[in-house]
């Protein structure tokens, strides 16, 4: 490796702007003429919209318009589509109900717009929004999944009776039964998988802008996927078609999965940008980021699972309910599903799998995608079901789950994913060294003496990222492939300029894809650009969320890297007057083999664009592309160990130690790496501790603000001690498996196991607040 | 209206404002001041965090006319030319943020602290004071280890003045 080559950890070229305050959001920018939106919401879980009454608020000044949903519909602006098609057990299709993007005659969730204010100034639309006159008729409201398939339940959508959009199931169940038939010992739990508000700092915004000339948008968005924006928003919004639409994706203040959607807001302002021919910005406050914003989770199971006398699991069967909130949204129906079940083998040998997963709608948020998606829930179940089958079947944690690792790859599983490689046993080593499992014991007993429950908990997770094989996802329901693209361009001084499909917004991807550049072609990152989120610029991507845009915008640039050093090496041979085949590159130099002759790649690109001197045949410049679309997931896999106290007298949880072992494959900036999992594991241990979005009965979100919902904060959680152990993907050139999303995928279930371990209860629902622990104690036999 | 005039990053600003008009709106619309944000409407986030007469203050619950006469930093008048305050090269040698939304408010409240506190610092003292301050991506690892670093060049600094 070089300097700033792969493995290196790289300072990254982005900081300068973030530290000096010079970074461009969407909020940041300013456009002549520029109006401002604020949407009138409903303020009832469900409501019949018997009528709107515009008068004062179109007098108040300032006011430019007021649109309604009833217009919206009527301009035959496309409802909002889920772009996975999932079928019930029984074959038919998802149920789904109609989604305007501002809702004309019924309101389902707190929050949805029925109307939106464009004025001069945020303050004056603010205002006139508050005279908007909704005259709603209350309807009865559900919140919690096992509710609305109650007989008798208030009903959502004509199109899906009892509030069921599917009731889908993966694996064999025949197998699964006899499995059990023959078990030695089956545990059984029910766990709740708590819903979560996703919270990127920087709230959701959009500035859209219609060129009466050249009858032509411009959208500026918060948006991990650009390119797909524009995409829905073209072919099943009838905003523009995709040459008439621009959709740009400035510098983006986290995503977490909650920026992969196209929103009703962001249509509103497009839409209304032609109605009123001005630009028109809108930006969401907090609150309306915890009201509209997809939610994350929200799972009801229970799991059981069979083990043979000797301990090897024989067998897994679960059932989940997962709630969609009022509304599909883009990619909800594949996390329950796709993202979730297939997982469920974790990192074991299971023979045999049969998951049920019911998807319903309540009068609450949509949900949809948030870290791991899908993921989290899968790994919390599986690890939550070891911790308690090792308690209940008196054996160690860590040896219970040895003894059933997958140790053979490539590795069928019953439930799709085919597992290419991994060392389980290494990442679990690794981890117990880390904590010094063996002193834990003596810890256990010093903390006794002073009065402390001290507790340790494993989590061995395993994830599918990579996201994904366009083929394999297409023949499971997705409305789309989930390749990545890539273009090269060597200027004619020999800068280079990286165009990715992929988005930054937060990773580091100006500064990890410059090294895979300067690894290959020897210059420094200096010399290197990203070029993303711009629809213009870049030709086409699908953007960035499932730990996906290192494996696969990452191997596109790989190929196209591969295709520039091709022409590159054609051209300096032909320059020195050299063989092909003896060209090798050093440092930026184009060397012959074995002698001092030598061309550097600035003067390679000149003669590249000048093309005075080229092989007979061959095409001027030095500018290359390529799309990569993988042949597998990959499957980033380690064990988290966490340790903590719990003080009996308050039920508050203290971290004595939180270690990590992960195996992403190769790193190419393991400072970067480590970031993420920082994050990755405060997100898990959020969930584990402190998040919880929550509903009364009304439908009314009852945390739908940082007073109300509790963010970790810098003394919720520890510092982390992290391990890397290493097998290398085979999937692909890199040999990259992804990092992005691993602590929120396995750090809930360590912390959870830690504490139901400490207090000697495991019946213990996220998040684990003092009250919920404390009454653990008290309840534990 | 309320006629306002105070320092921002040296300069003397004057204007003609609402009554209800926010420190940081004021900084962001009328200043073009960008790099101060917004991320909650209740005073939890910190991401808007300037100095006001040296001590750090959240714009988003500051009334523009309560400053009238104060002098206020932002992050952009932070560094000294070309050259980053060490809490902003700390941040950066120690991959201190990720998306970047946080970042400039995390770094107002950080000089803030190291201020404070000289030399006493420690890391549970660090993480109890960024208390005020969300991140959502960095998880406050290396947060922490920024102003824990920071902090020690700042001693550095002010030891050789």
């Amino acid at each position: 490796m070089g300097v700033e080559g792969i493995g290196a950890s790289v300072l990254r070229k982005e900081d300068r702007r973030f530290t000096t305050g010079k970074g461009r959001y969407v909020d940041d920018i300013k456009l002549q003429g520029m109006t401002h939106a604020h949407f009138v919401r409903s303020p009832h879980g469900h409501a019949k919209v018997k009528g709107i009454d515009s008068s004062a608020a179109l007098k108040m000044p300032g006011v430019v318009a007021v649109l309604t949903g009833q217009q919206i519909v009527d301009d035959k602006v496309g409802n909002l589509i889920c772009g996975w098609a999932v079928h019930s057990k029984d074959g038919t299709p998802m149920k789904m109900g109609a989604w305007p993007a501002m809702a004309p005659e019924v309101v389902r969730f707190v929050g949805q717009a029925v109307a939106v204010v464009i004025a001069e100034t945020k303050n004056q639309a603010r205002d006139a929004a508050e005279a908007v006159q909704v005259d709603y008729e209350e309807l009865p409201a559900v919140t919690n999944v096992k509710a609305a398939i109650a007989a008798g339940a208030p009903q959502l959508h004509p199109e899906a009776p009892n509030n069921i959009v599917y009731d889908w199931e993966l694996g064999d169940q025949a197998a699964t039964n006899d499995a059990f038939a023959k078990a030695a010992n089956v545990v059984k739990m029910d766990l709740v998988n708590n819903r979560l508000a996703p919270n990127a700092m920087e709230p959701r915004a959009a500035i859209a802008q219609y060129d009466e000339a050249e009858e032509h948008f411009t959208l500026y968005t918060t948006s991990q996927n650009p390119h797909v924006a524009r995409l829905v928003l073209s072919a099943f919004y009838n905003i523009a078609p995709e040459h008439k639409l621009r959709v740009i994706a400035p510098d983006v203040g986290g995503g977490f999965g909650s920026k992969i959607f196209i929103y009703p807001e962001e249509m509103v302002a497009l839409w209304a940008s032609k109605k009123v021919n001005r630009p028109v910005k809108w930006t969401g406050d907090r609150t309306e980021a915890f009201l509209t914003d997809a939610h994350g989770r929200d799972h009801v199971s229970h799991a059981e699972m069979a083990f043979d006398k000797d301990n090897k699991i024989l067998g897994l069967r679960v059932k989940t309910h997962a709630n969609f909130g009022a509304y599909m949204s883009l990619f909800s129906s594949s996390v329950p599903t796709y993202l979730y079940a297939t997982l469920l083998s974790g990192q074991y040998n299971i023979p045999a799998i049969y998951a049920e997963v019911m998807g319903v709608y309540t009068n609450t948020s949509p949900v949809d995608a948030y870290r791991g998606a899908g993921r989290p829930e899968a790994s919390y179940l599986i690890e939550r079901m070891m911790e308690t089958s090792a308690r209940q079947l008196k054996v160690d944690p860590a040896e219970l789950r040895r003894k059933n690792f997958v140790t053979v790859f490539p590795h069928q599983t019953p439930v799709i994913m085919a597992y290419d490689i991994g060392d389980f046993n290494a990442s679990l080593d690794a981890a117990l060294k880390s904590i010094d499992y063996a002193g834990f014991p003596a810890r256990k007993a010093k903390a006794k003496a002073e009065g402390k429950l001290r507790g340790i908990g494993f989590s061995c997770y395993i994830e599918a990222c990579g996201i994904a094989p366009s083929k394999a996802v297409g023949s499971l329901g997705a409305g789309v492939g989930l390749w990545e693209s890539a273009e090269i361009r060597v200027n004619p001084v020999g800068t280079i300029e990286v165009l990715t499909g992929s988005h930054s917004h937060g990773q580091g991807h100006e500064t990890t894809f410059c090294q895979l550049v300067a690894e290959r072609l020897g210059v420094p990152v200096s010399q290197v650009s990203i070029v993303h989120g711009d629809t213009d610029k870049v030709q086409f991507g699908m953007g960035t969320y499932g730990s996906r845009s290192l494996a696969v915008g990452g191997s596109a640039i790989v190929k196209a890297l591969e295709k520039v050093e091709a022409k590159a090496k054609k051209i300096a041979a032909y320059q020195l007057e050299a063989s092909e085949s003896d060209i090798v590159i050093e440092n930026g130099e184009f060397k012959v083999t074995g002698t001092d002759k030598s061309i550097a790649l600035p003067m390679v690109a000149l003669a590249a664009y000048t093309a005075h001197n080229l092989p007979d045949g061959m095409e001027p410049g030095l500018k290359e592309s390529a799309f990569y679309d993988p042949s597998n997931f990959t499957f980033p896999a380690g064990t988290y160990i966490c340790e903590i106290e719990v003080d009996a007298g308050t039920g508050k949880t203290e971290f004595v130690n939180f270690v990590a072992a992960d195996d992403f494959g190769r790193l190419i900036n393991p400072m970067i790496v480590e970031g993420q999992v920082h994050g990755g594991l405060t997100q898990g241990i959020g969930q584990a501790l402190l998040e919880g979005a929550v509903y009364d009965d009304n439908g009314q979100l009852i945390t739908a603000s940082f007073m109300d919902y509790a963010m970790p904060r810098a003394d919720d959680v520890p510092s982390y001690k992290l391990q890397h152990t290493t097998t290398l993907c085979p999937g692909n050139p890199l040999g990259v498996k992804g990092c992005g999303e691993a602590g929120a995928i396995g750090a809930s279930a360590a912390v959870i196991n830690a504490i139901t371990d400490a207090i000697g209860n495991n019946s213990l629902e996220m998040p684990a607040t003092p009250d919920r622990v404390w009454h653990a104690i008290q309840a534990r036999t | 209206m309320t006629a306002i005039s105070l320092t921002v990053n040296g300069k003397v600003v004057s204007g003609n404002v609402e009554d209800r008009t926010l420190l940081v709106h004021f900084l962001r619309d009328h200043l073009n001041l960008t790099g101060t944000h917004v991320g909650c409407d209740t005073s939890q986030c910190g991401a808007c965090v300037v100095h006001v007469d040296g001590r750090a203050v959240k714009s988003c619950t500051t009334l523009v006319g309560q400053v009238d006469g104060a002098s206020v930093t932002t992050i952009e008048g932070l560094s000294h030319g070309d050259e980053l305050h060490p809490m902003q090269a700390a941040f950066r040698d120690n991959h201190g943020l990720q998306c970047g939304y946080c970042t400039p408010g995390m770094i107002m409240s950080a000089v803030d602290i190291v201020q404070r506190h000289g030399g006493k610092l420690d890391e549970a003292t660090v993480r109890h004071e960024l208390e005020g301050n969300i991140c959502r991506c960095t998880g406050y690892h290396n947060i922490v280890k920024s102003v824990l670093d920071a902090a020690g060049r700042m001693n550095t600094a002010q030891a050789a003045e």
